[in-house]
């Protein structure tokens, strides 16, 4: 489904600066794959799900989503394949629109958009029963402005908007990092049901690695730009979190690593 | 002073199409732009020659149309293609009408009173003083109307999602650039036709006319939403309407006032806007204020109890 070959992606080439975010990185995900991605801060997890959602184009290497290569196609051309969650509960709807335009302006993703109106009746029951995953009552606020709703009630609108037009590919970056404990809970729970209800291959980077390692079928650890550590299916179920940790310490040498380190 | 409010409600009512389209830019899109200034003329002049030349004036109009589409249009692409700031892409862009204006005309100032416009037209249709005004209205509200639809289409939706929140709806494979290109041109090709229709109003073309005509146009939004509110897209396009209606109708109240004459209404129209701003602002605060006072006395009253 997806297949990330020999990605090489430098930012600030040529400067000091010099950055190289990603370094001959290569994946693979077969069609209902839901891998979770962990590593520290700059290990190039957001440039991978950039170049994977084309927000950036990678320097060498190839993008391939569902056959197709997408390299260098540009961020809205393939959207219609990749479903996002950002990690700012703002950034994935539009604050002044109401839950059902917002609704709407996802059911597009997939086709062109025309001079028919965005809401109807007929979507609009399809937009409550869809709402009605949630169990947020939401459903009763089709009308609501979005930017009335609290961080978590937008986040998992978003994460409904990203997934109901079954994308090939669902990238989740962060999505509960900006949440109070019970709200990223709930929208764990809410992911986990909506990728187990609709088999999406599904990519999340998360700083938490106890959700790392409750969600998906697998898990990569990243570091400096490149995988240094991969667990399948049979050897992500025996993992624990003194596990991951002590395995990225000797991966590292053992360089006085802390947890904080790690998770910060 | 019943014939200067009279004719201060018609302009206005003409004027109040040009705002639409400062709406839909300034708005809509968050897009400030100052392409307005010559586009509005664009509008007149291409509208004043082909009428000067012998075409039909209602054709003229929608030309004008046209025009002030393109030239929207030019500005989008200057910002989404040229990677402009888009400030800077309707400053060239207002400059740059400003020769083409002169061009199109061929002199500075079209007169068009001798000749047959949409004005006189229905003015030989209707026999009434109020034929104009009812006219006008009827253009206006079927624009507003269509307007209101429009941004509930697909295609609307994600024009108003691009000035709401950019990022999201690439991620929902929208072209967001050509959705800017779209929007300034529309709102462009509104404010172009009410540049026409403000010419023949006039009776001729100047092409200094436009000069501050984005300030009008927010004038309106602003005085408009202050005064309707815009809790939906039906409510804030009708305050458009009722914005700039109102906006003409203060002018023609301070030009009463025994010191100033035309050349002050530029700088009427900059204090109307400054007042806009910063009255609704100083009375939340007053009101905050208020109801902290109350509040401490209530505090203050009970702990004497």
């Amino acid at each position: 489904m997806l297949e990330m070959n020999q990605i090489f992606k430098v930012f600030y080439e040529g400067t000091p600066d010099e950055k190289i975010a990603l370094n001959r990185v290569s994946l693979s995900m077969k069609p209902g794959d839901f891998v979770t991605v962990i590593g520290s801060n700059g290990a190039g997890k957001s440039t991978l799900m950039n170049v994977i959602s084309g927000k950036l184009t990678p320097d060498m290497g190839t993008v391939t989503i569902d056959g197709t290569n997408m390299t260098s196609l540009a961020e809205h051309k393939r959207a219609s394949k990749i479903g996002r969650v950002f990690q700012d509960p703002m950034a994935g709807t539009a604050p002044t629109m109401t839950i059902e335009e917002n609704l709407a302006l996802a059911y597009n993703r997939t086709k062109t958009r025309t001079l028919a109106f965005g809401v109807t009746k007929k979507r609009r029951d399809f937009y409550r029963e869809k709402l009605e995953m949630l169990h947020l009552g939401l459903e009763n606020r089709l009308q609501a402005k979005v930017g009335l709703l609290s961080g978590g009630e937008r986040q998992a609108l978003s994460l409904l908007m990203a997934t109901f037009t079954d994308p090939k590919i669902l990238l989740l970056d962060e999505h509960t990092a900006a949440l109070d404990p019970s709200r990223a809970e709930l929208i764990t729970n809410l992911t986990k049901e909506i990728v187990d209800k609709l088999g999406l291959t599904t990519l999340m980077v998360t700083h938490n690695m106890q959700q790392a390692l409750d969600l998906g079928n697998r898990l990569i650890m990243m570091d400096k730009g490149q995988i240094i550590f991969t667990a399948n299916e049979a050897e992500k179920r025996r993992l624990t979190v003194e596990k991951l940790l002590a395995e990225f310490q000797k991966i590292k040498g053992g360089g006085g690593l802390s947890d904080r380190s790690l998770l910060s | 002073m019943m014939t200067a409010m009279f004719g201060a409600v018609e302009s206005g009512v003409i004027y109040a199409i040009m705002a639409l389209g400062v709406y839909l830019s300034f708005r809509v899109l968050d897009f400030p732009d100052l392409t307005v200034d010559g586009s509005f003329v664009t509008g007149g002049a291409v509208a004043s020659i082909m009428i000067v030349n012998g075409s039909d004036p209602f054709i003229a109009t929608i030309v004008a149309l046209f025009a002030g589409f393109l030239a929207g249009c030019v500005t989008g692409i200057l910002h989404t293609k040229g990677g402009i700031n888009p400030l800077l892409s309707g400053i060239l862009m207002m400059i740059a009408l400003y020769s083409i204006n002169l061009r199109i005309m061929g002199k500075p100032n079209v007169p068009l009173l001798a000749e047959e416009t949409v004005i006189t037209k229905i003015n030989g249709w209707f026999a009434s003083e109020w034929s104009i005004l009812l006219f006008m209205l009827l253009v206006t509200l079927v624009i507003k109307i269509v307007t209101d639809v429009f941004l509930k289409t697909e295609v609307g939706l994600s024009l108003r999602a691009v000035g709401d929140n950019e990022g999201m709806v690439r991620s929902f494979s929208a072209n967001t650039g050509w959705m800017k290109v779209l929007g300034l041109g529309l709102s462009n090709a509104l404010v172009a036709f009410s540049g026409a229709l403000v010419a023949q109003y006039n009776g001729f073309n100047d092409v200094g006319m436009g000069i501050g005509m984005i300030v009008i146009g927010l004038a309106s939004v602003i005085i408009g939403e202050a005064v309707v509110g815009h809790s939906s897209i039906a409510r804030a396009t009708l305050a458009v309407v009722i914005g700039a209606i109102l906006y003409r109708m203060i002018v023609t109240l301070a030009l009463r006032i025994e010191f100033l004459d035309t050349g002050d209404m530029k700088l009427i129209t900059a204090i109307i806007v400054i007042i806009a701003l910063v009255l609704p602002k100083v009375v939340d605060r007053q009101k905050a204020a208020a109801r902290k006072k109350k509040r401490l006395q209530q505090l203050g009253g009970s702990s004497h109890a």
